[in-house]
């Protein structure tokens, strides 16, 4: 049994903002981060000033002292960062949620913005916009000596490598991507934020160029600008304000896996991946089987990744992920599991997973525009290949 | 100036190449001279790739610095098709690998003279040195003969 002094049902979502999502917006990350900030706190029916506490992405360019001077200079006394990038994109409501279940916190704001889209540089350096790995040093102090010399530049890249490793051992198909990427346009087609809203068809995907075998273009998520911000605090307070509230019913983190940097991977057996540790641990606390969650995200950089994610989280066996997905598997009407029901990273904005995560939690609301009956269980996983985490929301 | 010429104006010309260091030093000196050497842990035996100050296995701080046979086989791979960085840009499509030694380290690197298609898991390859700098020699991989 799960200890009693968990962050368990301790915290919930209760405002979630955007700005729009674009290939190019024109606009800096601290003006949308303000813009996402300023709209989730409107939808959450709270003052900016409210906010005591912070988490956000250890890369993110918008720090503390940025965001202070544009939110009416509240009284923050919790802030922390996520290391990893998109591997923490659930792991920044564990930490928000800890902060407020350890009474550190009160309404902790979590966002990110990027201005990712590949016309969108403005500097020369990586973090100024654009596509960092186009604006790569070019003396490497840092794990990535290992691979970038070789040629291996970017994570489309890397991820190949590890996609190609699951077709070597249980012979993974295109056609299994293809199911991936059908289903999330489909959902994508139905939501107006969505950035690619044009039907998708199977013979599209097979015909879109090669990236980096087997990862077509099509396989990767797409490049674009915009923010997402959350508004969390304590059940408690949620019960008293405008939305209703997206409890996080569990969550948990773990490092110590396969990781981005390819000069690590492939070291560990399957059962150590951090992904699979996470998943243990979040049904542990929360009292929960798969086959009970309605809805699941998963960090889709890349069709391959989902699949990948679908083993490690425990909806199909290792190396069975490819066909759990085949044939509208994970359509959010008759599918085997409704994932992704926003059109997620491949077709609506790619928002380092925080988009995802806004979903997951209009449907718990019941406001998603491809909503699945009867949702009261979510899954959120961060992304699959790094030091991760992932969370289970359920309605009060 | 246009979003476009910003971008163009960024973008990372040169080939980047490792920064040496007090961790890997060792390694690229070997390189240098010829010589593919991983950390090899001296209680345990075990040898380990990248370079660590201690034992991912049993701990222990104390390793030296060991000759590899240099030769594995491709345990995964993927061909770079583009985008890539202009440094790679003339050598596309160019495949990147990763070794398993038989030490039992893995390794990124590329297989140098052949084809795309001929690129497979289980494929043996041995150990070559491309000089690129004074100080960076790179490990590439061939077909074993």
């Amino acid at each position: 049994m799960p200890s009693s002094n968990t962050i368990r049902d301790q915290a919930a979502i209760v405002g979630i903002g955007q700005t729009k999502f674009s290939k190019s917006l024109g606009m800096s990350e601290y003006e949308m981060a303000v813009d996402a900030i300023f709209a989730a706190c409107e939808d959450a029916g709270i003052s900016p000033r409210e906010i005591d506490g912070l988490v956000r992405y250890d890369m993110e360019q918008t720090d503390e002292e940025q965001l202070l001077s544009v939110l009416g200079n509240p009284l923050l006394r919790f802030f922390a960062g996520t290391a990893w990038g998109g591997g923490g994109s659930a792991s920044v409501l564990v930490v928000a949620a800890s902060a407020i279940a350890s009474g550190m916190s009160e309404t902790v704001l979590v966002f990110r913005s990027r201005a990712r889209g590949k016309q969108s540089s403005y500097g020369k350096d990586p973090k100024q916009g654009g596509r960092y790995w186009e604006k790569l040093a070019t003396s490497l102090p840092g794990l990535n000596q290992w691979h970038v010399p070789q040629g291996l530049v970017s994570a489309f890249q890397e991820m190949a490598m590890i996609s190609m490793r699951h077709r070597i051992e249980y012979g993974t198909t295109d056609d299994h991507y293809a199911d991936v990427a059908i289903a999330f346009r489909e959902h994508a087609m139905r939501n107006p934020h969505a950035v690619m809203r044009a039907p998708m068809t199977r013979e599209d995907h097979h015909a879109s160029r090669m990236i980096a075998d087997p990862l077509r273009l099509y396989d990767c998520n797409i490049e674009t600008d915009g923010a997402v911000a959350f508004i969390v605090t304590s059940v408690e307070r949620a019960r008293d304000l405008r939305q209703p509230p997206a409890v996080i019913l569990a969550g948990a983190m773990a490092a110590g896996s396969h990781h981005i940097r390819m000069s690590s991977m492939f070291e560990r057996p399957w059962e150590d991946e951090s992904p699979v540790r996470v998943a243990r641990q979040l049904y542990e606390m929360a009292g929960v089987k798969p086959r009970e969650i309605g809805a699941a995200f998963f960090y889709d950089f890349f069709t391959s990744l989902v699949i990948i994610g679908l083993e490690q989280y425990g909806f199909a066996p290792r190396g069975e992920g490819g066909p759990f997905a085949a044939n509208g598997g994970l359509s959010w009407q008759g599918g085997r599991l409704a994932c992704n029901t926003n059109g997620g990273q491949l077709s609506e904005a790619f928002i380092h997973g925080f988009n995802n995560t806004s979903e997951a939690v209009r449907q718990i609301r019941g406001s998603s525009t491809a909503q699945v009956e009867g949702c009261d269980l979510v899954l959120v996983a961060g992304g699959n290949t790094d030091p991760t985490g992932a969370v289970i929301l359920r309605r009060l | 100036m246009a979003h476009g010429s910003q971008r163009e104006q960024h973008l990372t010309q040169d080939l980047p190449l490792p920064q040496i260091s007090r961790d890997n030093a060792e390694f690229y000196a070997a390189a240098a001279r010829g010589e593919l050497r991983f950390q090899r842990c001296t209680p345990c035996r075990r040898f380990r790739h990248y370079p660590r100050p201690a034992c991912p296995y049993c701990l222990s701080r104390d390793f030296t610095w060991e000759l590899s046979s240099g030769r594995g086989t491709v345990y995964t791979w993927t061909i770079v098709r583009g985008p890539t960085l202009p440094a790679f840009q003339d050598k596309l499509p160019y495949n990147v690998v990763d070794v398993l030694l038989d030490e039992g380290v893995h390794f990124q690197s590329e297989v140098l003279d052949c084809a795309p298609e001929e690129i497979h898991a289980g494929m043996p390859v041995e150990a070559v040195f491309v000089p690129v700098t004074d100080e960076i020699t790179l490990v590439k991989f061939r077909r074993q003969a």
